[in-house]
């Protein structure tokens, strides 16, 4: 199918002898929005930090946009630079200011000129309502103005996939909701999007897929509807009775 | 006025308080001073012990008397919180006081009252404190060493001039401001070699050639210190990476670089690169004695100073890489621009303490005949004409000494408040 842009295809992985991952299979379609949800140690965030080969998988195929990940991808640097990633831990670049923050991979990754990279973060930054504090450092700012950063300097990447690693499980309450209003922005906006989260409310309101991961298996994987109303496994039924 | 309770000073009493402790700690004070500048000692009529004590005591007593809570005197209470907590502190206090009184005579007299300066034989020191005639004579050896004394203009204009060199980036515009790493780290060394090797050593262009054996004194320990930094600090940060690659070879051939270097002790490594190294060399290749000591210096240095790089590039969060990598960026581009940046700052008094100490161990050339100011003080305490100076000597380094790494201690801490950033 021409639209896949991401298939991930019976991936196993193992750290020392626990297996993190077992039998993985997933295709993502352009402009889907998945939400990966389950209990911690279930293997979600390997799952997706396998996709932009941040951790190597040791069975199995994973293609993304067209090129397969193996151990001799030798432009590895290009596919990651098509995935943009959002950390639970923001990993914003202490050392620089927001607007650098942002700037720096498109100059020196993508070759852009630095002023219509500057162009481009400010217009990002936009986007998420921070541009106010572009000239600031990241330690100066509160924890939800910094995810909303990392999003920006994400998308300054201009990626075809975003990848969101629980994105508001380090944050205050009152700050996880405009960090989910720039997500939901980002989805109307038609951006590829796998995200690893426990806010079900975001996963109703965007996916169009749910995953219910569980000890390193994709227990359940059903459209959003389905999942909430009536998801097929005992043990989704479980989690969803215990987080709602 | 109500009962006064000595044991307990308290606000209602203050001024009497205040008066009487600051009366018997100023008698405290004041006997120590006699003692030690007149040498009268008015409580020579109390037995030998009691006599030597009683300032402390007094002094002890005065200062509990002021230790009065929330007096209200912004001064009292800052001496109060600082160096008069309680009475062990109190003690302390006067103890560091009259160890200063004390020091103060015999230390003045040695450099000042009773030195000389005048003259220029070792006659001319007739006082019983210094002779600085001693240190004025030898100035220039100590400064240049053996170099002719007509052609050390030549060390004056480099060293001018490198100096002029360095405070480029303050006049760099901003157009330029990306290339001063370049030119700090490349341009700048060959700048320096070109120059100390046309006007320092000579034998092109109308210069007369002198050879290295004849530079010496403090001009030679800013050479070898200034391009051993300039060398060990950028090895040091290759093999600090090495270390953490994931390529076995390379890992394995840092970490036997540095454990090998960090074992041996340096005079050895000196006199191995003097000794040792040309025999196996081919018979017609030479290289000058100076330029294998730097080698040696600086190989020896970059053990160190990788170690301590390692430890700032092991104190990043794990998620810095993550998020370098996850921006596309490549090994090369993920440690200069994200990871370095950072680990560099991190270390900044750990490479400081590295670079003192290098600088202080320069004196260790002599081991080769290299003689620099330690290895030429060396040379004129043996001088028959000027026997018995080694102590103006020794204190004449010290200073030098203190004075340079004092500079680059300063240094160091300004360049961590200037790139000190929240995380």
């Amino acid at each position: 199918m021409s639209d896949t842009i991401i298939q991930i295809k019976n991936v196993n992985k193992w750290f020392g002898d626990f297996q993190v991952l077992k039998d993985i299979n997933l295709e993502v379609q352009q402009k889907q929005k998945i939400v990966v949800c389950g209990p911690s140690g279930s293997g979600k965030s390997t799952l997706i930090r396998c996709i932009n080969r941040l951790e190597e998988h040791q069975e199995g195929n994973i293609t993304v946009d067209g090129n397969e990940l193996t151990e001799d991808t030798k432009d590895i640097e290009k596919i990651r630079a098509e995935v943009g990633m959002v950390f639970q831990q923001f990993n914003l670049f202490p050392h620089l200011s927001i607007l650098d923050n942002c700037t720096l991979a498109p100059i020196w990754v993508k070759k852009m000129p630095k002023k219509d990279a500057e162009e481009l973060a400010m217009k990002q930054l936009k986007q998420v309502q921070i541009d106010d504090q572009a000239s600031k450092f990241p330690g100066q700012l509160s924890g939800g103005q910094q995810q909303r950063c990392a999003i920006a300097r994400a998308l300054c990447m201009q990626p075809k996939i975003m990848l969101f690693d629980e994105p508001t499980s380090a944050l205050d309450p009152e700050m996880i909701k405009e960090v989910l209003d720039a997500m939901v922005n980002l989805a109307n906006a038609g951006m590829t999007m796998i995200v690893v989260t426990h806010e079900m409310g975001f996963a109703k309101e965007v996916a169009d897929e749910v995953i219910f991961m569980d000890e390193g298996m994709i227990v359940e994987k059903n459209n959003t509807k389905d999942f909430f109303a009536n998801p097929k496994s005992d043990r989704t039924k479980l989690f969803l009775s215990q987080i709602l | 006025m109500n009962k006064l309770n000595f044991l307990k000073p308290d606000r209602q009493n203050l001024s009497t308080f205040l008066y009487i402790g600051s009366f018997l700690f100023f008698i405290a004070v004041f006997d120590v001073f006699l003692t030690s500048f007149f040498k009268t000692n008015i409580t020579s009529f109390l037995p030998n012990i009691l006599s030597f004590l009683l300032p402390l005591i007094l002094g002890t007593i005065g200062l509990h008397l002021i230790r009065i809570e929330f007096s209200g005197i912004p001064k009292l209470d800052l001496i109060n919180k600082n160096i008069n907590t309680n009475h062990f502190n109190a003690i302390l206090t006067l103890l560091i006081i009259f160890t200063i009184i004390k020091s103060t005579p015999p230390i003045l007299s040695w450099f000042i009252i009773d030195a000389n300066i005048s003259g220029d034989t070792k006659e001319a020191c007739t006082g019983s404190g210094a002779c600085w005639t001693y240190i004025k004579i030898w100035l220039r050896r100590f400064v240049y060493g053996m170099y002719p004394n007509d052609l050390q203009w030549r060390i004056n204009i480099s060293f001018i001039l490198l100096i002029a060199l360095a405070f480029v980036g303050y006049f760099a515009t901003e157009k330029l401001k990306k290339f001063l790493t370049l030119y700090y780290v490349v341009i700048y060394p060959i700048i320096a070699f070109i120059l100390i090797y046309y006007l320092i050593s000579g034998g092109s262009f109308g210069l007369m050639w002198v050879e290295t054996g004849a530079w010496g004194g403090l001009s030679l320990t800013f050479i070898v210190s200034f391009f051993c930094l300039i060398f060990c600090f950028p090895l040091g940060m290759f093999l600090a990476l090495g270390r953490r690659s994931t390529l076995p070879t390379l890992r394995y051939v840092s970490v036997g670089f540095i454990e090998f270097w960090r074992g041996v002790p340096l005079i050895t490594v000196l006199f191995m690169s003097s000794v040792m190294f040309p025999m196996f060399l081919p018979e017609d290749f030479f290289m000058d004695k100076l330029v294998r000591v730097i080698i040696a210096i600086s190989l020896f240095e970059a053990a160190y100073v990788a170690e301590v790089i390692r430890g700032g590039l092991q104190a990043l969060p794990r998620g810095q890489y993550d998020a370098a990598k996850s921006l596309g960026m490549g090994y090369w581009k993920m440690h200069i621009f994200v990871i370095l940046p950072q680990a560099l700052k991190l270390v900044i008094p750990g490479i400081a303490n590295t670079f003192l100490a290098l600088v202080k161990d320069t004196p260790l050339i002599f081991v080769v005949g290299l003689l620099e100011l330690v290895g030429m003080l060396n040379l004129a305490k043996t001088n028959p004409k000027w026997l018995g100076f080694a102590m103006e000597g020794y204190v004449f380094a010290a200073i030098i000494f203190w004075i340079i790494c004092y500079a680059m201690s300063r240094y160091s801490q300004n360049l961590e408040l200037k790139y000190k950033t929240e995380r």
